[in-house]
């Protein structure tokens, strides 16, 4: 296996290499203001030497492009909502809970509709097709051309939405439409603010997702191009295109799958340095444990497969002030080779501190040689109680675990921290990110609600609908496994009511067969195997 | 005391912090119920808050909850105007005019539910409810330790179906009843419960107890913005007592007889290092033992609380590794009779020990 894997950070481009098990060469180029030119440098600079040539088996790119978007309220496409299940929540419509300034931008447009499912599967009201009909028409003449679609209890039963989206094609031929029941969750606020984020990214995702392929073709390279997930794998080019809002978090989840690569550990806890914030999260089975809870993004709630990460000031550039002693939270950033002492700033950061410790060998340490050991351990000991506090309330274990120290900050962890065995660096940490987007998997998830079935039988249905999915998004069958099983019984629902969560990773299969893009993104698979109808 | 005052919207915000607090793990999260105030005052409705003093002996009151599963509610979300209808539904039948309205528990997301009918009707809310928590079942009321007559009951969904349960004879025939209607509407149901007279609420209600949880709501709030310490900031505002802080270990959930019952673990810090804490559960937290030995049950309120935030956890919700503190309140005088303990004791809950209180020197 060859794989390029590429994170565009918001200062740094980092390329690398993986061949045959190792990083054969990682290279780091600026990030450019439009993106492309950062990739284009990266890889002319991967590929100029002999062992960063040659074939590949695929491009992976992890990016946080479409999360700044909408956090910077930028390049947003209005949006028609269509909601389906009327006469039912008709006071908290679409964008109900959005901050005022994305739904300004965002919101093209409300039309609420009859139609969606109990929980057990029955229709609330049988499917207003001709409603969706008008509906679609008044948004044709108004303009919209991206359509998020949300009925409830579609991740029960998605064939509303479905019946909707081809009645919109008929009307709107050239939408871009996005159905809740793809984004999965139960909680309907949640997964339609998803799917309208995702609606709204429509354009902006089309257009970087062909600049990346472009660009990977411009550098001579015929490979497939994949794009990082939020959960640690890859979905091809043209499924990420549909889905810009599963790459939100993949940044911080590429350094940490990269970490666990690099150390060949699959559970640790992993902590990020990079020159502002530090992130902390734990690797469960080689992927980061994730949020269960409601997760905002730019102001927006959602539920979304988002690593749990806690992050706090502290990192490379953060500012140093003695007295009163403090570290961080503000940092100099990008600026550091500038401000820094030791390069003939006036700033004292962390990093001026661990030069004059001798940590690490960087600028002129004669600028900082003034700084009495004593000033050096009381500073470096606050960080290491911000690290020993972000540890200990990450971990879910009592006992000690071992911890892997990446990003380019990483000399502010100490080899010894309290609730740690070890403390583990590895070779190429700076570039952990794109090491963990060449090494992404493929997932398939499910989510649903089973009725009268024993919790064996219903974890074995849900298993077998992820296995598929997995499959679907381009996983090799022979290598899949399940990375998480969560079973919950729901209170007061007659029966024995619970709700299941599998989810399966796989590696990418070698070259993806030539499968219709429809199968990819719809899987066909949703349905519970027993309502008990 | 003044008869009526002006809920502000600063007021709810705080009210669905300090509802979810009081709703001990249960009750659903009062989210939705805040989405459609804030709506609703977006448009220009304004509620007044009425002290149960105020009432008249003769007055009546609607008590009013939303039915059902939390899991469903997150899917059908909450229509204000559904709330108001049960109500006026109510109102029809009995062809009585309400002076004010109540709510059945202030724990959870029926805290807001009586603010919704009271802002579509015009009418104040009393503040007052029956439970002072969140309660699992229509007999754990302050109201039936009264042996108040528990029908009629109205029961509403948007669709147009609209059911009456005309009379029974006991509050767990009306348990058993309108949860079988719920369940036939999709687990989820706007009912409007038996309505009361000024006189039974001051006799029997759980006074001020909208108030309480604004107070609560509002501490935490406060603390929030100074990164003050929000545990303490509950404490200095009501009479309560930290049982214990440490990391969530273990969650172990089951559904019975269509409850979420099961039983958290929680491992000591600090103070607490070394021990080990076990929360049992039916909706709400019941029991809390530390190291076997029982520390608090109802109807004393174990709350569970994110130490860092102070924001409730529910038992739905609650996840491995978080960070939390246990603290207790204290019930309602109502609950600590025999009658009342029958009613919401250990033993209401299958548990065979003696209920001591944890506020008791």
């Amino acid at each position: 296996m060859r794989r390029i894997g590429i994170d565009v950070g918001g200062t740094h481009t980092d390329a690398v290499l993986i061949d045959g098990g190792t990083v054969s060469r990682a290279v780091k180029a600026p990030t450019s203001e439009d993106v492309t030119e950062g990739i284009l440098e990266a890889l002319s600079r991967l590929r100029a030497e002999p062992a960063g040539q040659g074939d590949v088996d695929g491009v992976m790119i992890g990016t946080t492009h479409f999360v700044n978007a909408v956090v910077q309220r930028r390049q947003l496409t209005p949006v028609g909502a269509l909601r389906i299940g009327e006469p039912i929540s008709g006071t908290l419509p679409p964008f109900c809970d959005w901050p005022a300034d994305v739904a300004e931008i965002a919101a093209g447009g409300i039309w609420s509709v009859e139609g969606g499912f109990e929980y057990d599967g029955r229709l609330i009201m049988p499917l207003d097709e001709d409603g969706i009909r008008r509906a679609a028409r008044e948004m044709r003449d108004q303009g919209l051309r991206s359509v998020a679609i949300c009925a409830i209890f579609s991740p029960i039963d998605p064939s509303h939405e479905q019946r909707a989206r081809e009645i919109l094609a008929e009307e709107i031929p050239d939408a871009a439409i996005t159905l809740s029941s793809d984004l999965g969750r139960i909680g309907l606020l949640e997964r339609e603010n998803a799917a309208l984020l995702n609606a709204a990214l429509s354009e902006l995702a089309r257009d970087t997702v062909s600049a990346f392929e472009l660009a990977i073709r411009d550098s001579g390279i015929t490979a497939p191009l994949y794009i990082t997930q939020n959960d640690g794998t890859v979905a091809e080019a043209a499924a990420a295109m549909r889905f810009p809002v599963y790459s939100f978090a993949s940044g911080a989840t590429n350094s940490m799958r990269g970490a666990a690569y690099l150390s060949g550990l699959d559970d640790a806890i992993v902590i990020d340095v990079g020159g502002t914030t530090t992130d902390v999260g734990q690797l469960k089975q080689g992927f980061p444990r994730e949020s269960n809870s409601v997760v905002q993004i730019g102001g927006v709630r959602t539920l979304f497969r988002m690593p749990d990460l806690l992050s706090f000031g502290l990192g490379g550039g953060s500012h140093v002030s003695l007295d009163p002693l403090q570290v961080g939270p503000v940092s100099v950033g990008y600026r550091l080779l500038q401000e820094g002492i030791v390069f003939g700033g006036r700033q004292l950061t962390t990093t001026d501190i661990a030069v004059a410790a001798s940590l690490i060998e960087l600028g002129d340490p004669s600028q900082v040689a003034a700084i009495g050991p004593d000033t050096r351990q009381r500073v470096l000991g606050v960080c290491q109680r911000m690290l020993e506090e972000a540890v200990d309330r990450v971990k879910t274990e009592a006992g000690d675990v071992p911890l892997i120290a990446v990003g380019g900050g990483a000399f502010l962890v100490p080899d010894r921290l309290d609730g740690v065995s070890r403390v583990i660096r590895v070779e190429h940490g700076d570039c952990a990110n794109a090491v963990g987007a060449a090494i992404a998997q493929v997932s398939g998830e499910v989510d649903q609600i089973f009725r009268d079935v024993t919790r064996r039988a219903a974890i074995a249905a849900a298993t077998a609908l992820a296995a598929e999915q997995a499959v679907a998004a381009g996983a090799d069958a022979s290598t899949l496994k399940t990375i998480e099983t969560e079973d919950m019984p729901l209170s007061y629902l007659p029966g024995n009511s619970l709700r299941v969560r599998v989810r399966m990773v796989g590696d990418v299969t070698g070259s993806p067969p030539g499968r219709r893009l429809a199968d990819l993104m719809h899987p066909s698979t949703r349905r519970v195997p027993d309502r008990g109808r | 005391m003044t008869d009526y005052r002006d809920l502000t919207g600063d007021a709810i915000e705080s009210l669905a912090v300090g509802a979810w607090i009081l709703g001990t793990g249960g009750g659903g999260s009062p989210y939705l119920g805040l989405l459609n105030m804030r709506r609703l005052y977006a448009e220009g409705k304004r509620i007044k808050l009425m002290s149960p003093e105020a009432l008249d002996d003769d007055d009546a009151v609607a008590v009013v909850s939303n039915q059902g599963a939390p899991l469903v509610g997150q899917e059908r979300l909450t229509d204000s105007r559904n709330i108001a209808r049960a109500v006026e539904l109510m109102e029809e039948i009995t062809g009585k005019r309400f002076r004010a309205i109540m709510s059945l528990e202030i724990g959870g997301g029926n805290a807001i539910q009586p603010l919704m009918a009271a802002a579509h009707l015009g009418r104040p809310v009393v503040d007052a409810d029956c439970m002072g928590r969140a309660y699992p079942e229509a007999q754990m009321t302050s109201f039936a330790v009264g042996d108040l007559q528990p029908y009629p009951l109205t029961s509403v969904d948007p669709r147009g179906v609209e059911s009456v349960v005309y009379k029974v004879p006991s509050w767990k025939w009306m348990e058993r009843v309108s949860r079988k209607i719920c369940t036939e509407y999709g687990s989820v149901a706007s009912t409007c419960k038996a309505p009361r007279t000024g006189a039974e609420i001051k006799r029997w209600g759980i006074l001020h107890s909208t108030t309480k949880a604004i107070r609560i709501g509002a501490a935490v709030r406060a603390a929030q913005r100074q990164n003050a310490d929000p545990i303490a900031a509950i404490l200095q505002v009501e009479l309560g007592k930290v049982l214990y802080q440490g990391k969530v270990a273990d969650v172990e959930r089951r559904t019975t007889e269509g409850f979420l019952r099961g039983r958290t673990r929680v491992d000591g810090l600090d103070a607490w290092r070394d021990s080990h804490m076990e929360i049992n559960f039916q909706n709400e937290w019941i029991v809390a033992w530390v190291d076997a030995a029982p520390v608090a049950m109802s109807p004393d309120l174990i709350c569970v609380l994110d130490s860092v935030s102070g924001e409730a956890i529910g038992t739905e919700t609650i996840r491995y590794g978080q960070r939390v503190t246990v603290l207790a309140l204290p019930p309602p005088p109502v609950f600590l009779s025999p009658k009342g303990l029958e009613h919401v004791g250990p033993q209401a809950f299958g548990y065979d020990i003696p209920y001591t209180s944890v506020f008791q020197a």
